[in-house]
């Protein structure tokens, strides 16, 4: 009744290409992004802007990352937290050079440093596919992670082998380091998070976001088409670095504000992203938020979250009730719809428009 | 999408609203103190008891006392799992709270609380763990680590292989090996271990084991079996230590030159290894058995009412002992607080006074029935670890002994190292605030 197209024309090429070809939807993500930059700073305290936003702007930009390569380009990779390593490393190392440079800059430049590393390590995506890729990623994930440990270079020779971050300030605001507030840090997030989903959107809509789609369902057939396999796969191993290794910066920078960095991009982290991604649903920009919501933020809400509404749960048994709640929620998510939230979210949509007399 | 899903879809943004309004339940006439437990995960084997003798001391003291001075305090553990990302939660949530102390129970959680500290108004206690360094108060006043750092413990092992050589001069030409979690936690005894090896002339070789890879040792000792070092000490936590100790049985590495830091003195760490193990040792500062009052009272007023988590046998081991000693550096360093402010309810700025001035002597160690439990233990303005003894512990087969007389640090080797690594943390991290805090006249 609400959600209804009647009555909207699109009159140009343009209009109908539009990503929100609904006015519906344009108040909507309107609405979305109001809340994300008015809403949540006004009503969230400090403890829910740290625990929860934070960690689910900086798990989406990584979901969106391994949705580019597994989702859009059928590339299956389990070497996710190590090029979101290879971020974070890059931009401590960058802003110890240069301390005098926009941390903001720096951590959009650190996605460069692993994009380069994804493209290294993409290389075999182009005889292999498959779990056998997810082997070859492994490897990544595996060497990447020994580099951190072993390398005293990377972590500038730190005793106990931490990162430890400074205070750097944009426009005179601390925006890392401890004295920087929860809002900041929030706003740096989703700034960066808003601006590179918008790029991410407009990548994959456009003809190198078509010509990974057509590689994912088919890739003797793109090639037959006359697209090159070897840079359709490299750009998507690239640009899906390039997301992670900014995640993987925000995260150190923003979110944790330093601390023992190796461990914490181990293969769990990998494998959380992808099951964000798979969860959320594939080759879907949406489905990566709802992922990062589901895997990163329902845990932390369930166990926080519980006892505010007065269930008493405390220590081991939080911790183990929230371990089943999920595991449960993921089983119930993927029986009623197995091709991932993103996937329910526009049957949601398809019923709200034909209702009240669904046909 | 059916009716039902719709449903659980709105009670989860229920909860997302919920979980905003984690609101702080602090009651007026009571001292809320949050600590980070892990009970779950890899490392569950040494957290559980320690978590438990933390937890029944406080509970013996409400129950016994009635508090602290007549208040209460409202211990809360919160689940790390040993994980960095969930302790940083833990510190969020404790400090909406208002705890009066932050007891991050990782050297990982440390690391990351630290630099968050002085800005929250929270004084971080990490008794014998975390950032070494964070000994020298000029620099980290609101950092705590008493009785001992791990470089004190590094420095406990070198005159502890000097006791059984005969002597610092016999030290020379001996190979040290040094097994340890490739982690900050592992790495924190290098420094001091290179440093005094310089100075003795005995070698180095380190083993480190990945995270990944703690019972999965088996490489590592191909290549202890190779170097053949004199001794071996052990910077390991969790299911790293009864894999080391029995890998050590296994490869016949003579098991009396093995000597865990003191986290890898626990009973079922030993315990892993069977008969064989005995003669494996450990470095400590807290004794092990239930011949304490102290220990006494936690059994009367705790655990035979049933309100304690550990089973009735586990208590007085090794590492639920610590626990208790744990606690018991938080109840005198809230009673120092309370009388230093001459307030009943404590803040986190009243607890950093207190944790400043903390000066467990022999006396008050055996009013609070601890005789023989621990050494005395005296916290200064500039001096925030205390740098007080320990001694190395036997395991005898089925308990812990003591098999040493206390052995004090290398002060002088290592408080200098100290004081330039926290003069260089405060350099690297820019903005690194000057101390402000004055100093208690009688500290």
């Amino acid at each position: 009744m609400f959600y209804r197209e009647a009555g909207q024309y699109k009159s140009t090429y343009s209009a109908d290409m539009a990503v929100f070809p609904l006015k519906q939807d344009r108040i909507g993500i309107a609405v979305i992004l109001l809340l994300a930059f008015v809403g949540v700073p006004l009503i969230g305290n400090d403890f829910f802007t740290t625990t929860v936003m934070i960690p689910f702007l900086v798990f989406s930009l990584a979901a969106i990352g391994l949705n580019i390569l597994t989702g859009y380009t059928g590339l299956i990779s389990l070497g996710t937290a190590a090029f979101m390593g290879v971020g974070a490393y890059a931009c401590y190392k960058m802003t110890t050079l240069f301390p005098g440079v926009n941390i903001i800059v720096l951590i959009l430049l650190s996605g460069l440093f692993s994009a380069a590393i994804g493209v290294l390590f993409g290389l075999p995506s182009l005889r292999i596919k498959g779990f056998y890729l997810a082997v070859a990623t492994l490897a990544a994930q595996f060497f990447l992670q020994w580099a951190f440990v072993r390398v005293p270079w990377l972590f500038n020779y730190n005793a106990s082998g931490a990162i430890e971050v400074p205070l750097r300030t944009v426009f005179g605001v601390p925006v890392t380091g401890a004295t920087a507030t929860p809002e900041t840090r929030y706003f740096v997030c989703l700034c960066l998070v808003v601006v590179l989903t918008w790029f991410a959107s407009n990548i994959v809509h456009g003809r190198l976001g078509r010509s990974w789609m057509a590689v994912r369902d088919m890739d003797i057939a793109a090639e037959l088409m006359g697209i090159k396999l070897l840079n359709a796969k490299l750009t998507a191993f690239a640009v899906s670095s390039f997301f992670c290794g900014v995640a993987g910066a925000m995260m150190i920078f923003l979110w944790y504000g330093g601390g023992e960095a190796a461990d914490v991009f181990n293969i769990r982290l990998s494998f959380n992203i992808l099951f964000m991604v798979i969860i959320g649903g594939l080759g879907s920009l949406i489905g990566s938020f709802f992922g990062a919501a589901f895997i990163a933020s329902l845990p932390t809400i369930l166990k926080f979250g519980l006892p505010a509404i007065g269930i008493p749960l405390a220590g081991a048994t939080a911790e183990h009730v929230t371990f089943m709640l999920v595991g449960a929620l993921i089983i119930v998510f993927l029986i009623v719809e197995p091709h991932g939230l993103a996937r329910l979210w526009q049957i949601g949509k398809q019923k709200l428009r034909t209702w009240p007399f669904p046909y | 999408m059916n009716t039902k899903t719709m449903m659980m879809g709105a009670a989860l943004g229920a909860l997302m609203t919920a979980g905003a309004a984690v609101a702080p339940a602090q009651a007026q006439d009571s001292i809320y103190f949050a600590n980070n437990a892990y009970r779950t995960g890899p490392f569950s084997g040494s957290g559980i008891p320690i978590g438990d003798g933390m937890r029944d001391y406080i509970a013996m003291i409400n129950a016994r006392d009635g508090g602290v001075n007549g208040v209460k305090i409202i211990y809360e553990e919160c689940e790390t799992g040993y994980d960095t990302k969930k302790s940083i939660e833990c510190y969020e949530q404790a400090k909406s709270k208002n705890t009066v102390l932050y007891s991050p129970w990782s050297t990982g959680a440390t690391l990351a609380a630290i630099p968050r500290a002085h800005i929250d108004k929270i004084p971080i206690l990490s008794m014998a763990y975390g950032l070494s360094a964070s000994a020298d108060g000029t620099n980290f006043p609101w950092v705590f680590i008493p009785p001992l750092t791990y470089w004190d413990g590094a420095s406990g092992m070198v005159r502890h292989m000097a006791n059984e050589l005969g002597g610092m001069d016999k030290l020379k030409g001996k190979k040290l090996g040094l097994i340890h979690l490739d982690a900050p936690f592992g790495k924190e005894p290098i420094p001091v271990l290179e440093n005094l090896a310089k100075k003795y002339g005995f070698e180095v070789k380190l083993y480190p084991v990945a995270a990944a890879d703690m019972q999965n040792q088996g490489s590592l000792w191909l290549s202890i079996r190779r170097d053949r070092p004199d001794f071996l000490y052990n910077q390991g936590w969790g299911a790293m230590n009864p894999t080391a100790v029995k890998e050590a049985i296994k490869n016949n590495f003579p098991i009396s030159k093995l000597v865990g830091v003191w986290w890898a003195g626990g009973d079922d760490d030993a315990r892993a290894g069977g008969p064989e193990a005995k003669g494996y040792k450990s470095l400590n500062f807290n004794a092990a058995g239930t011949n304490f009052p102290v220990i006494q009272d936690i059994i009367k007023h705790v655990v035979d009412k049933g309100n304690s988590l550990s089973p009735k046998d586990k208590v007085g081991e090794n590492l639920y002992n610590r626990g208790v000693y744990n606690s018991m550096l938080v109840v005198e360093a809230i009673r120092t607080a309370q009388k230093l402010t001459g307030k009943k309810v404590i803040t986190g700025e009243d607890m950093r006074r207190g944790l400043e001035s903390l000066n467990v002597d022999e006396a008050r160690l055996k009013e609070i029935g601890m005789e023989g439990f621990a050494t005395p233990t005296k916290i200064s303005c500039t001096d925030h670890s205390g740098h007080s003894k320990m001694y190395v512990a036997e395991w005898d087969g089925t308990k812990w002994t003591k098999k040493s007389d206390w052995i004090e640090p290398l002060k002088d080797e290592v408080r200098p190292l100290i004081e330039a690594a926290a003069k260089d943390y405060a350099e690297k991290n820019t903005g690194w605030p000057k101390r402000s805090e004055a100093c208690e006249k009688s500290s």
